[in-house]
C-alpha cells in the first residue's frame, strides 16, 4: 500500500452556482493520517467543497482526487473508500438504530455475519449497545450524531469526511465527539477531514485550510499560522478603539486593528509591556490582555475582514438570494 | 442481500410499519368489491356485440388503475428521502446508479402488486372466468406493467422538488394515459387522432396484454398482440430505468 498517496489533492477547483463562484480556484493537498479542517465563514465554500469531495456534485473546473482517485472520473472508487457524515441527519427515523446500520452495510457490500459483527463492534465503541433496538426518532441529537458516525465508519473507510460535525451539539457532546474522532484516527489510522465554521474547533486539528469566498486564504498548521501573524496579541477593550489605536500609532508607533470594541495589537513583547500600557492608559481602557494570536487574527490579517462580520455578511447575502429566488 | 434488494425491502418494511397504509391497501379492494358488485352488476350489461358485457371490458382498466396508482405514488418516497436527508447517504454509497433506481422500482412494484392481486379476483363479478393459469399469467402481466410505470414514477419523482408538485404532475400525466389506453373505450370506435395517441401510449400495451391473458380463448382484432405488448412494456420499463439512472448522474439528489 502506497502511503505517499495524498488523502486529498485539489487543483484549481471551481464550482459555480449560477453566477456565484462558490469555489474560485481552490488548490491544496492533504496527507493521510491527519485530522484536517476546512475552516471558513458562511459562504466560504467549505460545504461546496465537501459536496464535491463526497461526490454529491461535480465541479465546474479543476480537479479533485481523493486517495488517488478522481472524483469525477472514478466516483465509485472514491465512494468505496470514504465514509461520510452529513451535517443534517441522514438516518431513516422510522427504522431502528441497528436496522439503519444494516441497511447502510448492504449499500457497501457488507452482509451476513461479517456485517453483524462489525455493527456490534461499532455499537460497543460508540456506547450505543442498549439503544440499538430503538427507533432513531426517539434518540437525542447527540446520540443520533453518534449513530451517523458509526454509520460512516461501517465499511472501514480510509478517510472520514464530516460536514460541520458539531452542529447542534452541546459542549459536552462536542468534547466527546472530538475524543471519538481522535480515537478513530489513532486506532484505525483513518484520515479525518471536516468542515467547520467554529474557529476553536479548527485549533485542535493537525492542519487547516481557511476558505473565504471560494478561495484559500491560509493553509497550514494552526500554531504556525498564528505565530506568523504574531508571537502574541494584545487585546485592549475600550470605549473608543479607533481613537486609541490612532494614539498608540502616533505615540508609540504601534500597529494594529480594531475589531468591534477591541484593539488588537500584534507584538513580540511580554506581559511587562502590557503592564506598562495599562499604567499609561489607566481608566480609559476596560481591560487589557495578552495572549496567543487566534485564527480570527489569521483571518483578519489575510482578508482584512473580521471573521464574525464575514459570517454575518454572507448570511445576509444568502438570505437575500433566497428571497429573490422565491420558492426553492 | 444486494443493494437494490435492500432498497426494495426498505420500501416494503416502511409500508408495513404504517398501519394506516396497510389498512387502506386492503380496504380499497374491498370498496371496489362493494361498488363493482352493487353498481356494475346490472347497469353495464350487454353492449359488446359478441355477448360480453361492458363491465368485463371495463374491468382490466380498473385493475390497471389501482395497480398503477399504488405503484407510482410509492415512488414519492424518493422525494421524501431527499427532504429528510436519507437520500444523500445512498448517493455517496459505491453502488451503481441504476441499482438505486431498480431498488425503488422493485419496492414500488411489490406494493403495487399487492393492490393488483387483491383486486384481480373481483373479475369474476364482471364475468371473467379465471383458471389458475390465467390468474398467474395476469399477475405476471401486472408485474411488468407495474415495473414500467414505477420507472416513470421515479423519473418524475427525481426531477420534481416537492410532493405537491409530484401529485399535480402525476395526475396530469396518469389520467390521460389511463383514459387513452383502451380502458374506457376501444381504439376502433375512437377518432383517428385518438387512435394514434393510443398506439403511442405504453399503457395501451399493458392493458392489451392483460385483456389477452384474462380471455385466453378470445380473438381480439383491435388491440396489440400479447408478445408485442409485453415487449413494449418491458422496453419502456428499461428505458425509464436508463433515463432515471442518467438523471441521477446529472443532478444531485
Amino acid at each position: 500500500m502506497n502511503d505517499s498517496i495524498p488523502a486529498l489533492e485539489i487543483q484549481d477547483l471551481v464550482k459555480l452556482y449560477g453566477e456565484r463562484r462558490a469555489l474560485d480556484g481552490v488548490s491544496f493537498s492533504v496527507e493521510t493520517g491527519k485530522i484536517f479542517a476546512l475552516l471558513g465563514p458562511n459562504g466560504g465554500g467549505k460545504s461546496t467543497l465537501f459536496r464535491v469531495l463526497s461526490t454529491l456534485t461535480h465541479p465546474d473546473g479543476g480537479r479533485a482526487s481523493v486517495l488517488g482517485h478522481d472524483v469525477v472520473k472514478e466516483p465509485g472508487a472514491v465512494r468505496a473508500r470514504i465514509g461520510v457524515v452529513f451535517q443534517n441527519p441522514s438516518l431513516d427515523k422510522k427504522l431502528r438504530v441497528r436496522e439503519n446500520l444494516q441497511y447502510q452495510g448492504t449499500l457497501y457490500g457488507l452482509a451476513g455475519q461479517e456485517l453483524e459483527q462489525r455493527i456490534d463492534e461499532l455499537l460497543e465503541r460508540f456506547h450505543l449497545v442498549d439503544r440499538s433496538g430503538d427507533l432513531v426518532e426517539v434518540l437525542s441529537g447527540g446520540l443520533a450524531r453518534r449513530v451517523e458516525i458509526a454509520k460512516g465508519l461501517l465499511h472501514k473507510p480510509r478517510l472520514l469526511l464530516l460536514d460541520e460535525p458539531s452542529t447542534g451539539l452541546d459542549p459536552g457532546a462536542r468534547r466527546e465527539l472530538w475524543n471519538q474522532l481522535s480515537a478513530v484516527r489513532e486506532e484505525d489510522g483513518t484520515s479525518i477531514i471536516l468542515t467547520t465554521h467554529i474557529l476553536d474547533e479548527a485549533e485542535g486539528c493537525d492542519r487547516i485550510v481557511l476558505l473565504d469566498r471560494g478561495r484559500v486564504v491560509a493553509e497550514g498548521e494552526p500554531a504556525a499560522l498564528k505565530k506568523e501573524v504574531s508571537p502574541s496579541m494584545i487585546s485592549i477593550r475600550c470605549a473608543r478603539p479607533e481613537m486609541l489605536l490612532e494614539e498608540l500609532r502616533e505615540k508609540r508607533g504601534l500597529e494594529g486593528r480594531v475589531v468591534h470594541d477591541t484593539v488588537r495589537i500584534p507584538t513580540d513583547q511580554g506581559p511587562e509591556f502590557v503592564a506598562e500600557l495599562a499604567e499609561e492608559l489607566g481608566d480609559r481602557v476596560r481591560s487589557i490582555a495578552i495572549g496567543q494570536a487566534t485564527l480570527e487574527d489569521v483571518f483578519l490579517a489575510r482578508t482584512g475582514v473580521d471573521f464574525g462580520d464575514r459570517d454575518q455578511q454572507e448570511a445576509e447575502a444568502e438570505a437575500s438570494r433566497s428571497k429573490k429566488k422565491g420558492n426553492r | 442481500m444486494n443493494a437494490a434488494s435492500s432498497i426494495a425491502k426498505r420500501e416494503v418494511v416502511g409500508f408495513l410499519r404504517q398501519r394506516s397504509r396497510v389498512m387502506a391497501s386492503v380496504l380499497t379492494p374491498l370498496l371496489f368489491w362493494v361498488f363493482l358488485g352493487l353498481g356494475i352488476g346490472r347497469s353495464f350489461q350487454s353492449s359488446g356485440g359478441d355477448g360480453s358485457s361492458y363491465s368485463s371490458y371495463f374491468f382490466p382498466g380498473v385493475v390497471i388503475l389501482a395497480l398503477v396508482f399504488a405503484g407510482i405514488f410509492q415512488t414519492i418516497t424518493t422525494i421524501q428521502d431527499r427532504e429528510n436527508g436519507f437520500l444523500q447517504a445512498v448517493l455517496v454509497a459505491p453502488i451503481p446508479r441504476w441499482a438505486i433506481v431498480l431498488g425503488k422500482m422493485q419496492g414500488a412494484t411489490i406494493l403495487a402488486l399487492i393492490q393488483g392481486v387483491l383486486i384481480l379476483p373481483l373479475g369474476f363479478l364482471s364475468g371473467i372466468d379465471f383458471t389458475v393459469l390465467s390468474f398467474v399469467e395476469s399477475v405476471l402481466v401486472l408485474t411488468v406493467v407495474a415495473f414500467m410505470m414505477t420507472g416513470l414514477g421515479f423519473l418524475f419523482a427525481w426531477r420534481l422538488e416537492s410532493i405537491q408538485g409530484f401529485h399535480a404532475v402525476m395526475n396530469l400525466v396518469l389520467m390521460p394515459m389511463w383514459a387513452m389506453s383502451g380502458a374506457f373505450f376501444p381504439a376502433s370506435g375512437a377518432p383517428k387522432t385518438f387512435g394514434w395517441i393510443m398506439l403511442a401510449n405504453p399503457l395501451t400495451y399493458g392493458l392489451a396484454a392483460l385483456r389477452r391473458v384474462l380471455h385466453p380463448g378470445k380473438v381480439f382484432t383491435d388491440i396489440p398482440g400479447l408478445w408485442l405488448s409485453l415487449a413494449v412494456c418491458m422496453g419502456f420499463g428499461i428505458l425509464m430505468l436508463m433515463l432515471s439512472s442518467q438523471a441521477i448522474k446529472k443532478r444531485r439528489g
